[in-house]
């Protein structure tokens, strides 16, 4: 116990810059660890942007590629597919995709992609994560008379249009999630980089 | 102090302020703990740097023997601070071999293996061998050439034991070689299970100890109040708060000299990480020169000291468990060195150094004039034990000299059952003078010289005083 | 026992300062030179430059990864793609050479091993010297054989920089006849100066192939222990301040 009334006050200021210094230091040494549970040089490598060859696909077709484990479509929409668009607007939740995740800024609009004709959609659907259909026939059966094409989640019943965007009164409550991507020439596309800014970004 | 409305809580629930009196802030130790009583406290740091550095291995490593290396490269490469975490963990392994071997050294200074604390000691040769077979299976790991040789010697070693050895080696391994079947299992081992011991151990081994209480370096008890053990004890104080803030300075020098290792020699030239190392396991390639870590070469050293390879096994494994039976070989009632002998000063001198000598000369090739001085050195670390048990008493003439008469009798037939050759004669009969030099020093001066007489015990620790 | 404690804490901090962050610098073999090495990025940059020319055609450094290599090294990655990538790989892939092993254990009896982690295992004194120890021997394949690595399946890749060397025998003290040095037989592209300087840009280089990590740790280490000097005064005079009641 202490002998005079000094002590007290030294032993409480030294305790606590003690407590203090030791303290930072300790949260000093927990980043390194805390840190090393960020992705690894390794996965960033193989997370980094996939180069894609679009020059061999054909109007209506699509193609399916990986980036970061996740099925990516790349869909070359023919002019009817393009027109389709506008009409099916009313029945949809979002048709401006306002919605600022679902889309880099470059796609917000009303094809959802850079250039009309090619659109690149991450294939999974945005209520619980399966993956949707390609139902591209108009009308198509089992999907009812009015189904103008797009996508068919199986999973629950959601339904998208040719543009990825989510129709009203489905389970899911926002538009397909289009990727950042940009073209490196007229037939080549690199998925993972966006055309947003200059350098090859990917750690999105 | 009043208990604050959560404390009374908490409990009602459960004994915190009850185990934090007990053990802390109530624990009243001898006011006198000097250097050598930092390293238990040590200890139990490492314990902690080795299970958050290993657990955060045991994300990125990958126990296959056909990625294991790479994957610690990848550690060291691209995971974010990887190369840190796995270089704290390695200097940890080291740190916490040199810290108990200190912390050992402890005990057989101060007789802290003394009635009533045999079972504390006991507990704690449990935790050296727990640590020992935790760094064996944690060695394997990094899958490089002298994990897997090393491996591979020590594995072998098991199929000396006669008859069933061969079995026994095969199920150690779970297959015909160390392969991917080994890996695996010694990564559940050093992963899972030894840790899980290691904590049982050093709970029962703190708790052990606060049941009868801490020695210290002058090795008198505290005058403890039977009739009521809150009263603070004279010349004790409270753990908490005198040894917490002094352990948690001895803790920070302590991390200037871990870290001053970790940064700027984690190799420690080759003795904490193996060049051979880094070269990925290889069954084919045997390297010029297999060595285990520095910390297992004494015992490494007394093993290659006899020839017959199932002596050697048992030889090297009586060094480490006659180590257990302390408690009751060396039964002097004076417990701290401080008191004894000047001889008994000697012997545990000459203990030490030979063991040193035996670590150092582990790690060197085999020769034959090392192998015959390992053995004298391993003659010197056995008759230790016997010499302790001698100087438990003052001994009249008949009792020594027959005592001497009859250990270098049996040193002598060891030599000549397990290590004789017509080549090496005349170098073992000159070197058979050193365990005859030794025995007369401990076993026959005494009786000529007052040099074997303990100094007279004071009634009660010599410390400045402690304030009430 | 504060002195004692004071004075091993002056001892930490003084070897601190000191201890230079040699990579791994033993003698094996025969004929070994000593160097020092400094990781300076010009000198690791020419280092690279010499690897990917003339070793990794049939030598990779697997754990080594380009864009840590543009990192480090403060290079463009753009630069390092046009300048140190051939064939098509990427920035974040690894250094692997091109040879398929199979081949190269066919054309040799051994695969080229894999370089990363040389200098840690053989240290920078063994490769330094045997880059310089190769000398003509007709008796080998390769037409060549090394004082540092007797009998070694490789090829002389820097024989026509360096020139190529013929032993200079001598008796050794059993009577037996031993190579005493190795002798130019007639100049390489380089002199021996600029050879020397190449070989130990290459081995510098190496030097950090085999632990990237070596550029900042000591770095770091500084700090960390300027932190625990600190933490030391602090946590010393607490103890003293406690401790004042035990008199």
């Amino acid at each position: 116990m202490p002998h005079d009334g000094v002590n007290p006050k030294r032993r409480r200021f030294l305790t606590a810059a003690t407590g203090v210094v030791g303290g930072a230091g300790l949260a000093t040494v927990a980043w390194p660890f805390v840190t090393s549970m960020q992705p690894s040089a390794r996965a960033q490598a193989a997370g980094a942007p996939v180069e894609v060859n679009i020059g061999k696909i054909e109007p209506g077709q699509l193609i399916l590629e990986e980036w970061r484990g996740k099925p990516v479509w790349i869909l070359r929409r023919s002019q009817k597919m393009l027109d389709s668009l506008d009409k099916v607007a009313t029945q949809l939740l979002d048709p401006k995709s306002t919605v600022a995740s679902q889309q880099p800024e470059f796609a917000r609009n009303k094809y959802r992609s850079i250039k009309p004709e090619y659109l690149v959609l991450v294939g999974i659907c945005t209520h619980l994560g399966c993956s949707p259909t390609f139902m591209p026939k108009p009308g198509a059966g089992g999907m009812g008379g009015d189904w103008p094409g797009g996508f068919f989640c199986a999973c629950h019943g959601s339904r998208f249009d040719l543009a990825g965007r989510v129709f009203k009164n489905v389970p899911a409550p926002i538009n397909l999630e289009v990727p950042p991507y940009k073209y490196l020439s007229d037939t080549r596309l690199l998925i993972g980089a966006s055309a947003d800014d200059s350098n090859n970004g990917g750690a999105a | 102090m009043a208990k604050s409305r959560f404390m009374q809580w908490i409990d009602a629930r459960l004994p915190v302020t009850a185990n934090w009196e007990k053990h802390l802030s109530k624990y009243y130790a001898p006011a006198n703990f000097n250097f050598w009583c930092y390293f238990g406290s040590f200890a139990l740091l490492v314990l902690v740097i080795q299970f958050v550095s290993g657990i955060f291995l045991t994300m990125h490593y990958k126990p296959d023997a056909a990625q294991a290396f790479a994957s610690v490269e990848h550690i060291m490469r691209d995971v974010n601070w990887g190369w840190l975490i796995r270089y704290m963990h390695s200097t940890g392994a080291s740190a916490f071999f040199v810290v108990v071997y200190l912390h050992m050294f402890r005990g057989l200074m101060y007789g802290s293996f003394k009635q009533p604390r045999e079972l504390i000691w006991l507990i704690g040769m449990f935790i050296y061998l727990t640590l020992m077979a935790e760094a064996f299976f944690g060695y394997l790991l990094p899958w490089g050439q002298m994990s897997f040789w090393g491996a591979q010697v020590i594995v072998n070693l098991f199929s000396t034991v006669p008859i069933v050895g061969e079995d026994l080696a095969l199920w150690i391994r779970g297959d015909f070689n160390v392969s991917d079947a080994t890996l695996n299992r010694f990564f559940a081992l050093h992963v899972a299970l030894m840790p899980m011991v290691l904590i049982g151990l050093v709970v029962a081994h703190i708790a052990a100890l606060h049941q009868v209480g801490s020695n210290n370096p002058e090795g008198v008890e505290l005058k403890k109040n039977k009739a009521n053990t809150d009263i603070q004890p004279p010349g004790s104080v409270p753990f908490h708060p005198y040894y917490t803030v002094k352990d948690t300075f001895g803790a920070v020098a302590f991390l200037i000299l871990f870290c001053a290792v970790m940064f700027f020699a984690p190799e420690m030239g080759g003795y904490f990480l193996e060049h051979d190392n880094f070269i990925p396991a290889d069954s084919l390639a045997t390297p010029e020169h297999i060595a285990p870590l520095w910390y297992f070469t004494p015992y490494y050293s007394i093993l290659r000291a006899v020839s017959d390879p199932f002596i050697g096994v048992s030889a090297m494994g009586a060094a480490v468990v006659i180590l257990c039976f302390l408690p009751w070989i060396d039964r002097n009632p004076v417990k701290s060195v401080r008191y004894r002998s000047p001889l008994h000063k000697l012997s545990l001198t000459l203990f030490v150094a030979a063991f040193l000598a035996l670590g150092y000369l582990g790690m060197q090739p085999v020769s034959t004039l090392y192998t015959e001085i390992s053995a004298r050195l391993a003659n010197v670390y056995f008759l230790f034990f016997a010499v302790l048990w001698i100087h438990s008493r003052p001994r009249g003439a008949v009792f020594s000299i027959g005592w001497f008469i009859a250990l270098l009798g049996a040193v002598t037939l060891f030599d000549y059952i397990y290590r004789y050759s017509p080549d090496n004669l005349s170098l073992m009969a000159t070197s058979w003078l050193i365990p005859v030099a030794y025995l007369a020093v401990m076993l026959l001066l005494p009786l000529v010289t007052s040099l074997g007489r303990d100094k007279p015990v004071p009634a009660q620790i010599n410390v400045r005083g402690v304030g009430t | 026992m504060s002195r004692i404690i004071r004075n091993l804490l002056v001892c930490a901090l003084a070897l601190s300062a000191n201890l230079p962050i040699a990579a791994y610098a033993a003698t094996e073999g025969g004929h070994t030179e000593s160097i020092e090495i400094d990781l300076e990025n010009s000198v690791l940059q020419r280092g690279a430059k010499y690897f990917v020319n003339y070793c990794q055609s049939c030598h990779s450094a697997t754990y080594m990864r380009y864009s840590r290599l543009a990192e480090d090294l403060e290079i463009d990655p753009k630069l390092v793609e046009q300048n140190l990538i051939f064939g098509d790989q990427d920035i974040d892939d690894t250094m692997t050479t091109a040879m398929p092993a199979q081949d190269a254990t066919s054309w040799f009896g051994n695969a080229p091993p894999d370089l990363t982690l040389v200098t840690r295992s053989h240290g920078v004194d063994w490769l330094y010297s045997y880059l310089k120890n190769f000398y003509l021997d007709p008796a080998r394949p390769q037409g060549v054989n090394n004082l540092t690595d007797p009998d070694v399946a490789m090829p002389h890749v820097l024989g026509a920089l360096q020139g190529w060397q013929k032993p200079v025998y001598e008796k050794d003290a059993n009577g037996e006849r031993v190579i005493s040095h190795l002798e130019l037989v007639g100049p390489g592209v380089l002199t021996p100066a600029e050879y020397d300087r190449l070989v130990r840009e290459l081995v510098t280089f190496l030097a950090y192939v085999g632990e990237p990590a070596l550029m900042s740790r000591a770095q770091i280490g500084t700090w960390v222990l300027l932190y625990l000097s600190v933490l030391l005064v602090l946590s010393y005079l607490l103890k003293k301040e406690y401790w004042k009641d035990v008199h």
